[in-house]
């Protein structure tokens, strides 16, 4: 028993000394012209030895640290909210407190905050996309960024060539990815966990490199430039019209320029693109399609014997769930004005992913918070520059240890039996 | 009245070198019990592997209701009115047992995705018939009052129950239950004995029966298979069943 425990420890701690010598000890440094190997300086090694000091310990007594997350308390969202007919009677209410919350905020906080809660809020919408995938169905989608990327390259181009509104090609965007979703899906969802994992995020990969090789229609990687703004019924925030004779914003309103406004009307969009997400999703969920999606993850075989066409099922789980990836990326590239291959790569992937599994599969309030914590938290810890990745990863250490089911674990509808 | 429902002809289903079903005939009339037994890795569950599209048999045909059905998909087959359950219980654990009845009739409510969005009163309607229909069977079977329980959370015997119920909900013609008396204790296998008798008397379904329990067998089939490696060994009544010197034999071994 203590033994084992021991060589536990042992073998975790030097593992750990392994990688922190690779990757923190030693490193490649020009030297006048030549590359030099350079070793970590005293306050690093100090460091190093420090973690694997804490890698050690906390493997000896392993129990003890078990016990001691058990000790932290878990806060019961649902027990916080009142049950049954009462929250039944408040949560018109609640929702309605929120949404105007949501959009009264903005017109009192600085033009950065604003900003950030529209990145939020997009990636709110990714979260709830992957959830589909991932938290319903069960499909573990790992080149999710694809989607996003088919969204805001479809809008970007589009309105590139053709001078195509941002309106009109939300729907196109989304229908877009869905598209792609489904050609992706259709000889891919045969393969189970792993194997679709990887080559979902094959996917993704090669999506990226498309758009950063066909220099000709997507630009490379210098991407595209100058994407249109969403206008408000015609009329754009700019400072002037783009073109002779339209008129903008503030000049039909009679209102000093601000270029807050733009970013207000930005984050409006948002809040309005992420309750319609919610609101479908919603529906989805409480659907024949939304109850044979988390059959199938919970029970294929069992789904096929009652006549569950899987393939089906499975399709549309990816491909709703790509849709919503192909909205937040055309919202993306008309906040961003600009897009380029850099946007889309894998890590981006992995925080989606992230942020369903901390949120807690399938539930959508998680999904909320999460979404909020994990860009809230690196805009907070700025400072620690390229120790960020390392930041996160111990978030989700910690989060796996405390709270494996996630931050509001998924809720079982609970349906009422009408007896005549 | 007693048409033949099911009639499978020589079915062999061949793993590589492997012979676990070799030549199986079985004929299941409406209104009928039909039991199979055999001994342990005899490839009963092979058998209803095969009849149900889990398998495609390597050989024989089997006729539903004049239909040739061997080779089509499991969730086509299920959709003729063929419908099983598991050796080993096999419920969507983390879903309610009100949901687990409502992914059964998926093909019988409104798939629409623009109704569901948008309610509509043929969807509300539909919905409102699923969720009677579920209410009808969980009371058949006595568990109306978990309905919204987790259905892993439920005792052993209430879960085979369940599954019962969740098959009977997809209006099924043949039933093929594979040791639903596994587990259950003589109290539980008596309202079994009981539960399968009304659905063949009062539902007018056929069942097809795997099961080791034979004092349960012998009391409720009309019609008993048996097979032992893979092969069919005799078939006929109870009666010539018990007295049948080749399964007592491949029951208790050689002497
Ligand atoms: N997919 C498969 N691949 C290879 N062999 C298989 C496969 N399925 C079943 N078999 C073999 O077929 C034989 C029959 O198995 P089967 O499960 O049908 O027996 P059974 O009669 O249901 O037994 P039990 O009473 O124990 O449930 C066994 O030898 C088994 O190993
Ligand atoms: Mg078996």
């Amino acid at each position: 028993m203590t033994s084992s425990k021991l060589y536990n420890a042992i073998f975790a701690a030097g593992i750990s000394l392994i990688l922190a010598c690779l990757m923190i000890g030693v490193k490649l440094d020009t030297d006048g012209s030549t590359l030099a190997v350079k070793g970590a300086t005293t306050e690093q090694w100090m460091w190093i030895f420090g973690g694997i000091a804490v890698v050690f310990l906390s493997q000896l007594f392993s129990a003890q640290v078990d016990a001691l997350f058990g000790a932290i308390p878990k806060p019961n969202f649902q027990k916080v909210l009142p049950q049954g007919e009462k929250m039944a009677a408040l949560k018109p209410w609640l929702i309605s407190a929120v949404i105007v919350v949501m959009l009264i905020w903005p017109f009192m906080v600085s033009r950065g905050t604003v900003d950030l809660a529209t990145l939020t809020l997009i990636y709110i919408m990714l979260g709830l996309g992957l959830n589909i995938v991932v938290g319903l169905a069960g499909l573990l989608d790992l080149g999710f960024v694809a989607f996003y990327a088919v969204g805001a390259y479809t809008y970007a181009l589009l309105s590139q060539y053709f001078g195509m509104s941002f309106w009109a090609c939300l729907p196109i965007s989304a229908a877009m990815a869905a598209g792609f979703g489904f050609l992706l899906g259709f000889p891919v969802l045969r393969l189970r966990g792993d194997y679709l994992a990887i080559v979902t995020l094959g996917f993704g990969e090669i999506i990226r490199i498309l758009l950063n090789n066909w220099t000709s229609l997507t630009g490379g990687p210098n991407g595209i430039s100058g994407i249109a703004k969403p206008g408000l019924f015609g009329l754009e925030f700019n400072r002037r019209a783009k073109e002779e004779g339209a008129v903008t914003f503030h000049e039909y309103f009679g209102m000093d320029y601000s270029s807050s406004y733009k970013v207000i009307f930005l984050y409006l969009i948002a809040v309005l693109l992420v309750i319609c997400v919610i609101y479908l999703i919603n529906r989805l969920m409480r659907m024949p399609i939304g109850r044979a999606w988390e059959a199938l993850r919970e029970d294929e075989i069992a789904c096929r014997s009652l006549g569950l066409n899987r393939t089906a099922i499975k399709l549309s789980a990816f491909t709703l769930g790509a849709s919503t990836a192909g909205f937040a990326g055309c919202f993306f590239a008309a906040r961003q004005g600009f897009i380029s291959p850099e946007s889309f790569v894998f890590i981006e992937s992995a925080i989606i992913l992230a942020i369903v599994v901390l949120g807690g599969m399938g539930s959508q309030v998680g999904i909320i918070f999460a979404a909020i914590i994990m860009t809230i938290l690196p805009e907070m810890a700025r400072e620690f520059a390229e120790y960020r990745m390392l930041l996160f990863g111990l978030l989700m250490v910690v989060m796996m240890r405390w709270r494996p089911e996630g931050l509001v674990p998924m809720k079982r509808p609970n349906l009422e039996l009408k007896q005549q | 009245m007693s048409q033949l429902l099911l009639d499978v002809n020589g079915l062999t289903m061949r793993f590589g070198g492997l012979v676990a079903v070799n030549g199986v005939n079985l004929k299941v009339k409406n209104r009928q019990i039909v039991s199979v037994i055999g001994p342990n890795g005899a490839g009963k569950t092979t058998v209803f592997n095969c009849l149900s599209g889990f398998y495609i048999p390597t050989e024989g045909s089997v006729m539903l209701k004049d239909e040739q059905i061997a080779g089509l998909k499991d969730y086509q087959i299920s959709r003729k009115g063929l419908v099983r359950t598991f050796q080993h219980v096999r419920l969507f654990q983390k879903m309610t047992v009100i949901e687990n009845m409502l992914v059964a009739q998926h093909r019988h409510m409104n798939t629409n995705l623009l109704s569901g969005l948008l309610k509509t009163p043929n969807y509300r309607r539909l919905e409102k018939d699923a969720m009677n229909h579920a209410a009808h069977w969980l009371e058949e079977v006595g568990l109306l009052e978990f309905a919204n329980r987790e259905a892993g959370n439920l005792s052993y015997g209430q879960q085979r129950r369940l599954e019962i119920a969740r098959c009977m909900v997809t209006q099924p013609e043949l039933l093929m239950l594979d040791e639903p008396a596994a587990g259950l204790n003589p109290n539980e296998t008596k309202e079994l004995d009981e539960l399968i008798i009304k659905l063949r008397d009062e539902h007018e379904i056929s069942i097809l029966l795997i099961e080791h329990d034979m004092s349960l067998v012998m009391g409720i089939s009309d019609h008993i298979y048996v097979i032992a490696q893979g092969t069919p060994l005799a078939d006929g009544n109870a009666e010539q069943i018990k007295g049948n010197a080749d399964v007592i034999k491949a029951y208790l071994g050689e002497e």
